[in-house]
């Protein structure tokens, strides 16, 4: 199952590394990893998101918290959450007719076009995984250029927060 | 006072209550040998190759409890440690491993002995930094020592720029850690214990299987109450031998692979298991699929990734083995009528039909020495105390099933990695840390030439090590593993060539012995052990056809161990 972990790790060199070297080290799946410092430069904030069977994700989530940087983690799929991933994608945009379409889908899925030429649209979409592929599943009529995805972030609903 | 970096790291391992330093040196590590040479509170042992330094450390680490300690140069000093690291790390050994580096502003350009230790360490430490500047040196090495030796234990390397060695700062060494991101949990969660409690009195055919977390948690004591208390059958694996002593009622010898007919039957048939830090290892289950079919489990482990990993556990508790264990007696001791002895004593009926077949009898004769007798032999006369540091092979096998271990940190061998070469410089380790104990290195004429040339090191800081060289001019395992399941192919796995170790040993200065005949086995080997002063390798030439047994094949459970020829015949009698 698709699952999407929250890791709070020391912003220290070598962190990402680690994390990354113990997925391929195990053999288990990263979709997207994403991570940035937080609000405290000391720490960072990473957001895995990864499948397996239950005894999978519980390994990855004990693996995760014995690495020494690893300060806390939360498996956000165990409750409610938000997800989002920004993307950014090129298409050919020549002619009205073409212009017309890609404006059309860049409406229906709220996305923006952020930059023009007389031949290109770039176009920037932020939703759940599900939303961005299914974007660019539309997108299928229009020749694309090139894809940027973000990778997800993830925070959970309400009270619930991951806080050193 | 503002000292340098290489007087920093000196004063830290002196504040650190560091006997020895094992080490080599080279070009990024000089200005630390300059430091160590202006003072004789740390003792440099000066090995041969960087790679005996770290298994000296990690030898002087099993026998004592205590962090081992290495330090190396850059670049292929760095290389030559790797081998030894992982082999700490499989074991969960606290080591500490100091690596120098090249300057700082160097890094990263293919600077001449430079290579990314960081990098190259990462997947077989338990954690590793680069020091960033001489202020943080002295904390940086603290936090390495807290790591290494808290929690689940295991190496951490220190990498040090020469720079930073050169540089100066004021230095204060922190009486304590502390770090948000690192607490390991020792005490068990009582709600757990309780239940752990409970489903062990409830049990009827029980089986407690203890590993190298009692031993390297100094459970022994608490462990052998437990276990007289309970009355259970108990078991060890390879890394856990000692923690219940070979004579005690309860134990039933080794399991897994090698281990005891007796062991892995009553590990297959338990309704109840009850695992002390042990990890359920392949060479310990056999085949998964058949493991222990009925069993429930409650399993203590520090850590928590090594619960659940491979077998599903009914009652986890998180904790070290000697609190969880002294928390669960305390449980216990009002509640002991509790057990259905009735029960029990059926099962040790049970079990006591499985021993009679004395799996681990073997056949001796006149004409060659068979190696099983040697290792008996030298138990006998040693009394099971002695520190038996062992190679890896068949001889290691040998050591485990007929030494009769009777103390815990007395077998020393590396069971995670299987290094051969281990054996001699880890021997060297204990014997530094035990000068007047008895060290025994068991070896194989293949492990032993993987780092013999520390033989010079044992000289010179006079080491008397006991070398026993079983030596069957085979890399025994490989030979048998080919003879059961290669339809004898030896593909290399003969010793072509091997030197005159007798000749070898004294070329290096020490004493060397050979014997060959059965009858003559004993004096040869009370002679070695009168000498206690000086080194002396024992050449045994054995018979060269002798196989492990019992043992449980690829893909085979518990119960469907493979005797040794003659046994199954004994099997069919006495269990008729
Ligand atoms: C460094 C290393 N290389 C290879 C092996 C694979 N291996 C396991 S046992 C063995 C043979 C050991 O022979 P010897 O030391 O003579 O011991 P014996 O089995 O004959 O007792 C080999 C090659 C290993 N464990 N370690």
């Amino acid at each position: 199952m698709r699952r999407i972990i929250s890791v709070l790790l020391e912003n220290e060199a070598g962190a990402l590394s680690r994390v990354a070297g113990l997925f391929s080290a195990r053999g288990y799946n990263i979709e997207s990893l994403t991570v940035a410092p937080t609000d405290d430069p000391s720490l960072s904030r990473m957001t895995i998101v990864t499948s397996g069977t239950d005894n999978i994700i519980e390994q990855i989530t004990k693996q995760l918290n014995k690495l020494v940087d690893v300060v806390k983690l939360i498996d956000l799929t165990e409750g409610q959450h938000i997800e989002r991933e920004l993307m950014l994608v090129k298409v050919v945009a020549a002619g009205n007719e073409q212009r017309e379409e890609v404006k059309r889908l860049v409406d229906i899925f709220r996305g923006r076009i952020i930059d023009v030429t007389e031949s290109t649209y770039t176009l920037e979409m932020t939703g759940n995984g599900d939303k961005v592929d299914a974007f660019v599943q539309a997108l299928s009529q229009v020749e694309i250029i090139e894809v940027v995805r973000s990778g997800v972030s993830g925070i959970g609903r309400g009270k619930r927060a991951l806080s050193a | 006072m503002q000292l340098t970096g290489a007087d920093i790291v000196v004063r830290c391992l002196q504040d650190e209550g560091i006997e020895f330093l094992f080490g080599y040196p080279g070009g990024a590590a000089l200005h630390i040998y300059d430091a160590l040479y202006k003072q004789d509170q740390v003792k440099h042992i000066l090995v041969r190759h960087e790679q005996g330094a770290t298994h000296a450390a990690d030898g002087y680490a099993r026998a004592t409890g205590k962090p081992g300690v290495v330090l190396v140069t850059s670049g292929p000093g760095v290389t030559n440690t790797i081998t030894g690291i992982a082999t700490a790390y499989m074991d969960s050994i606290p080591m500490v491993v100091l690596t120098a580096q090249v300057p700082s502003h160097l890094i990263g350009d293919d600077a001449f002995q430079e290579v990314d230790t960081v990098g190259i360490t990462r997947p077989c430490v338990k954690h590793n930094f680069l020091v960033g500047d001489v202020d943080s040196l002295a904390d940086t090495l603290k936090k390495a020592f807290y790591i290494a030796s808290s929690g689940r234990p295991g190496p951490v390397v220190v990498d040090i720029p020469k720079d930073i060695t050169a540089n100066l700062a004021e230095y204060a060494y922190p009486e304590s850690v502390d770090m948000r991101s690192y607490q390991p949990r020792t005490r068990g969660h009582s709600k757990q214990v309780k239940r752990g409690v409970d489903l062990l009195l409830s049990a009827k055919k029980p089986i407690v299987y203890t590993g190298g977390g009692a031993v390297l948690g100094d459970a022994e004591d608490v462990l052998q109450k437990m276990v007289n208390m309970l009355g259970y059958p108990s078991t060890s694996t390879l890394m856990g031998l000692g923690a219940i002593p070979a004579s005690n009622e309860t134990f039933l010898g080794m399991l897994g692979m090698h281990g005891t007919y007796e062991s892995n039957m009553a590990m297959h048939d338990c309704d109840v298991m009850f695992a002390v830090g042990a990890r359920f290892d392949d060479r310990v289950t056999g085949e998964l699929s058949k493991f222990s079919p009925n069993a429930r489990i409650v399993q203590i482990d520090i850590d928590p990734s090594s619960i659940g990993k491979n077998v599903g556990v009914e009652v986890p508790i998180v904790g070290d083995c000697k609190e969880v264990l002294e928390q669960m007696v305390q449980l216990l001791e009002p509640r002991i009528d509790e057990i259905d002895r009735g029960e029990v004593n059926k099962w040790w009926e049970q079990i006591n039909r499985w021993k009679s077949i004395d799996s681990l009898a073997y056949k001796t004769n006149d004409e060659k020495i068979v190696p099983q007798l040697v290792v008996e032999r030298l138990g006998e006369i040693t009394n099971g105390e002695a520190y038996v540091c062992s190679d890896v092979g068949q001889h290691q096998m040998w050591a485990a099933q007929y030494y009769a271990f009777e103390k815990p940190r007395r077998w020393i061998n590396s069971g995670g990695l299987g290094t051969m070469g281990f054996g001699l410089p880890s021997a060297m380790g204990v014997q530094l840390a035990y000068p007047d104990s008895t060290v025994i290195c068991i070896t194989g004429d293949a492990s032993i030439q993987m780092c013999i040339q520390e033989l010079s090191c044992c000289l010179q800081y006079g080491l008397p090590i006991k070398v026993i060289n079983l030596n069957n001019q085979y890399m025994g395992m490989v030979r048998q593993w080919q003879e059961f399941f290669y339809d004898r192919r030896y593909s290399h796995s003969y010793m072509d060539a091997l030197p005159d170790f007798v000749k070898l040993a004294e070329s290096y200065g020490h004493i060397g012995m050979r014997v060959q005949e059965p009858s003559k086995l004993d004096a040869t080997l009370e002679e070695a052990f009168a000498l206690t002063d000086r080194l002396v390798f024992v050449d045994v030439i054995t018979d060269p056809t002798v196989n492990v047994y019992p043992m449980i094949a690829g893909g085979k459970g518990h119960n469907e161990m493979h005797l040794a020829p003659g046994q199954e015949e004994v099997k069919e009698r006495e269990l008729a």
